[in-house]
């Protein structure tokens, strides 16, 4: 509709995008996740003008709440995390939308009531008919919710409206679950009505590696087996499990981080340029790399996994991961992994793609770091080069989004030395103070219905066929190594590196 | 950290920038623009603090152009340039410069602003008074792509808003016009929401300000039908009402922060619209610069165009039309005359124009 509307003009850029009538439903929304990032993403939208009037946000849960204890809730969510500043205008119009619907995930009448909420909604709020549902359930429940919105009639658009699902990781265990999830979903919603969260994508750095890549004209020539010696994409975090033993238990760091975030920061790094920017295109060329992924014959040789043990991280002092309440003293769950795949095709032939995620590492960081080959030919002496390194691009994603570059240049002085040196952009240094955060991005692009930083099914499938066969492989043999906490991982994960004649960057 | 230069270049400031730099070691920062604030001494605290509050989005070196007024003829033969050169905590994210010019080097402005500039960055020059009559055309605002007025701070802003029909150039901007993005944002979005043709519309907001005639002259621009000014007690824009073939569309906001939308069939709806602080309208300005050519367009329709107060024949039409009591289509009927001397490329006034259609939704 917003097309035919004469005062939308595509030149007038001071118009922002904002999403049309609509309204958001939460299942879970008592859990961490809801409090410190959905609802202050809610209230930051509604506080930078990108909320339709009348707005508005459902919770359900199986807490005993009333509409105004829930917006109480979400009052000192907001207060306590959200981005921007609270103001009481901003609330008053978003506190008008605001309901709760008391039930379990199986229970009939709370599912009936929701649908009643929801026609509700629309005739007191004018939201029309289109919600979206972010289920930040267990993902045991899922099946379950999924179902009941099937049966309560939640899932179906009438004509002019939309329903969309969105769901959070983890997308399976492994690739037949993922297909079971896939199916239990698509049974219900279209493929284009389901939008899979990945945070990693809405952040800022993250979107600016395309950017990066193909709007300027410097770095795209560069960009390949000829120039790049290997990739390195890290993340790591400085908290052990918390309170997450029944979940991560079994899980392990490759399928909780690898499968998704890891998988898809390489493949934004890797892919050719799309044909535009539209969410087709854009999934065609993921999917191309993705598929283009190989692991290298010894799965041994080129993988590494590790559980933390005790130690200091940080000035504190860490219990190790078998000492954690609720592990299995046996365990074989995997707290880091570092893998190393190709991708086959012209551009990168040969070049390594080392990915590492762990817990209880030195400092929580996420980066993409690609590292160049050396100058084939040096002028210079080899005592005016020593300490030279690689030349590197780094996308830092977090925290400090931003970009290095690293190469060398000469000290000053009457030698001549050539040392490296780091070239920094920093995003809280050449634009807004606080970019937006990603949650706040990716809810906005689901009330408009706007795909592109969504993974598809396709892609969850082949990340889960590149991460299958080392799984069984672990399975089958050996333990995960130790390291310390607060350590950068274990040292085979270095021995991994020096095999190759590379070392990992200390990030 | 501070640093007062008396009777100094504009090559000793850029000394004393890099001094003051590795001084408290940030040896080289990455600032997005030059923002050049051109205001007189009364001003500069506010607009200086403005400009710091802004620069925490855009890291910007902002250079304050302050010409004091030269009150006897030895002052007047005088010639001096003082600096104050601030960085770090002092200076919002950037760098900041206050250049005060007396005597004959105030004419001369930019010849100190010049080698002062970002290289390779993009110049914005911000009047936060006196804005020249051709803001292009002055030596200051031809450094920048981007001109900053502000219709506010004019002491005739409907005269004001004609002066900047006739010399627009592409890149002049105005706060006033800033003022009014949520506002337009929310119509849109109104409009979003109702399958409807506009026939006519009210907007109604306090005497001489510049930013209800932007609003009722994007309005008249984008819709094609006739658009009436209306006055009321403030503070700023209190309504704006479009009459439309499915009933009527008010926006109305009487304490300056919160408004109600009422849409034809629909609950009544509370939104936040807050009256916004300059230095929010500078970053805004400052995110975009490229040139504004809606604002161009909604400005180059004329104030003159309008129906309500503005000009002594339309009064006279006005008095005969009433909102609320409108036939369906009243525009036919009223041609409004277009102006004389508008040196506007001819074009049909809005009362000559069709309702703009918006299609069903599919």
């Amino acid at each position: 509709m917003s097309s035919s509307n004469p005062l939308r003009d595509p030149a007038d850029r001071r118009l922002p995008r904002i999403a049309g009538p609509s309204g958001l439903v939460i299942f879970g929304v008592t859990g961490d996740l809801s409090r410190k990032k959905l609802m202050p993403a809610v209230y930051d939208l509604a506080n930078r003008g990108l909320l339709p009037p009348g707005f508005s946000l459902v919770g359900f849960a199986r807490r005993e709440w009333a509409n105004e204890d829930f917006a109480q809730e979400v009052h000192d969510a907001v207060k306590e995390h959200a981005r921007t500043p609270f103001r009481e205008e901003v609330w008053q119009q978003l506190v008008q939308g605001m309901r709760f619907v008391q039930g379990t995930f199986d229970d009939d009448d709370a599912f009936e009531r929701l649908r009643d909420t929801i026609g509700e909604l629309d005739k007191a709020q004018g939201t029309g008919g289109n919600f979206a549902f972010y289920l930040s359930v267990p993902p045991g429940a899922f099946p379950v919710v999924i179902q009941q919105l099937k049966k309560h009639g939640l899932a179906d658009q009438s004509s002019g409206s939309w329903r969309r699902a969105v769901i959070e990781k983890p997308f399976g265990h492994d690739l037949r679950s993922a297909e079971d999830l896939n199916a239990t979903v698509e049974e219900v919603f279209a493929p284009d009505q389901v939008f899979r969260i990945d945070h990693y994508l809405g952040k800022e750095t993250v979107q600016n590696i395309l950017a990066l890549r193909f709007a300027n004209q410097m770095f795209e020539p560069i960009w390949n087996r000829s120039y790049v010696d290997h990739v390195q994409i890290t993340m790591a975090e400085d908290i052990g499990i918390g309170g997450r033993a029944g979940y991560y238990d079994g899980i392990g760091a490759a399928r909780d981080v690898i499968q998704n975030h890891l998988l898809q920061l390489m493949a934004l790094t890797a892919m050719e340029e799309p044909a535009s920017f539209d969410a087709d295109a854009l999934a065609a060329e993921k999917t191309k790399v993705l598929g283009a992924v190989r692991l290298p014959a010894d799965l041994g040789e080129s993988t590494v996994r590790g559980q933390y043990a005790e130690g200091w991280q940080g000035g504190e002092k860490a219990v190790g991961y078998l000492q954690e309440d609720g592990i299995d003293p046996n365990s074989k769950t995997d707290t880091y992994a570092a893998i190393k795949v190709e991708v086959d095709n012209r551009r990168w032939a040969g070049v390594p793609f080392y990915l590492r995620t762990g817990k209880r590492l030195g400092r929580r960081v996420t980066e993409i770091a690609v590292v160049f080959q050396r100058a084939p030919h040096s002028p210079f002496d080899r005592t005016a080069t020593e300490e030279l390194g690689q030349n590197a691009i780094v996308f830092r994603v977090q925290p400090d989004e931003g970009i290095t570059v690293r190469f060398g240049s000469k000290v000053p002085g009457t030698s001549m030395e050539i040392r490296d040196v780091s070239m920094d952009f920093a995003y809280g240094e050449s634009f807004t103070e606080s970019s937006p955060e990603a949650y706040e991005r990716l809810i906005l692009d689901v009330l408009l219905g706007d795909s592109n930083l969504f993974p598809r099914t396709e892609e969850v499938e082949l990340s889960w066929k590149i991460l299958d066969p080392i799984e069984e492989y672990w399975d089958k043999h050996g333990r995960p190594a130790q390291y310390p906490s607060g350590t950068w991982g274990p040292v085979e994960a270095d021995e991994m590196l020096e095999r190759d004649g590379r070392s990992w960057r200390r990030p | 950290m501070k640093m007062d230069l008396t009777d100094t270049t504009a090559g000793k400031i850029n000394k004393g920038l890099v001094q003051a730099r590795r001084a408290i070691g940030t040896p080289a920062v990455g600032m997005v623009l030059t923002l050049v604030v051109v205001t007189d001494e009364e001003n500069a605290y506010d607009a200086l603090k403005a400009a710091n509050d802004a620069s925490r989005e855009h890291p910007s070196r902002t250079l304050v152009v302050i010409k004091r007024v030269s009150r006897s003829p030895r002052d007047r033969t005088k010639s001096r340039l003082d600096a104050e050169v601030r960085v770090g905590a002092d200076a919002g994210t950037g760098e900041t410069v206050v250049l005060r010019l007396y005597g004959e080097v105030s004419d001369h402005a930019q010849s100190v602003v010049l080698p002062l500039l970002l290289p390779d960055a993009p110049v914005v020059v911000w009047w936060s008074v006196d804005a020249p009559r051709d803001p292009a055309g002055d030596p200051l605002g031809a450094l920048g792509q981007r001109r900053v007025t502000d219709g506010y701070a004019a002491e005739k802003p409907v005269e004001d808003l004609r002066t900047r029909a006739e010399s627009y150039a592409p890149g002049d901007t105005d706060l006033a016009w800033a003022r009014i993005t949520p506002w337009r944002s929310m119509l849109a979005a109104a409009l979003d929401q109702v399958d409807c043709e506009v026939v006519s519309v009210e907007v109604a907001g306090e005497e001489a300000n510049p930013s209800v005639e932007l609003l009722a002259m994007w309005l008249a621009d984008r819709l094609h039908v006739h658009v009436r000014r209306a006055v009321s007690a403030g503070p700023g824009l209190t309504q704006v009402r479009l009459e439309t073939t499915g009933g009527p569309i008010t926006l109305h906001r009487s304490d300056g922060a919160m408004a109600t939308l009422a849409l034809p069939g629909q609950p009544d709806r509370a939104v936040a619209l807050k009256r916004r602080e300059t230095s929010e309208l500078l970053a805004e300005e400052l995110r975009r610069l490229d040139p504004d050519d809606t604002y161009a367009s909604a400005l180059r329709f004329g104030v003159d165009r309008l129906g309500g107060i503005q000009s002594a024949s339309q009064r006279a039409e006005a008095s005969t039309w009433t909102p609320g009591s409108l036939p369906v289509r009243p525009v036919h009927e009223s041609p409004a005359p277009a102006p004389a001397g508008d040196g506007d490329t001819p074009r049909p006034t809005p009362a000559q124009m069709p309702p703009v259609k918006k299609a069903d939704p599919q």
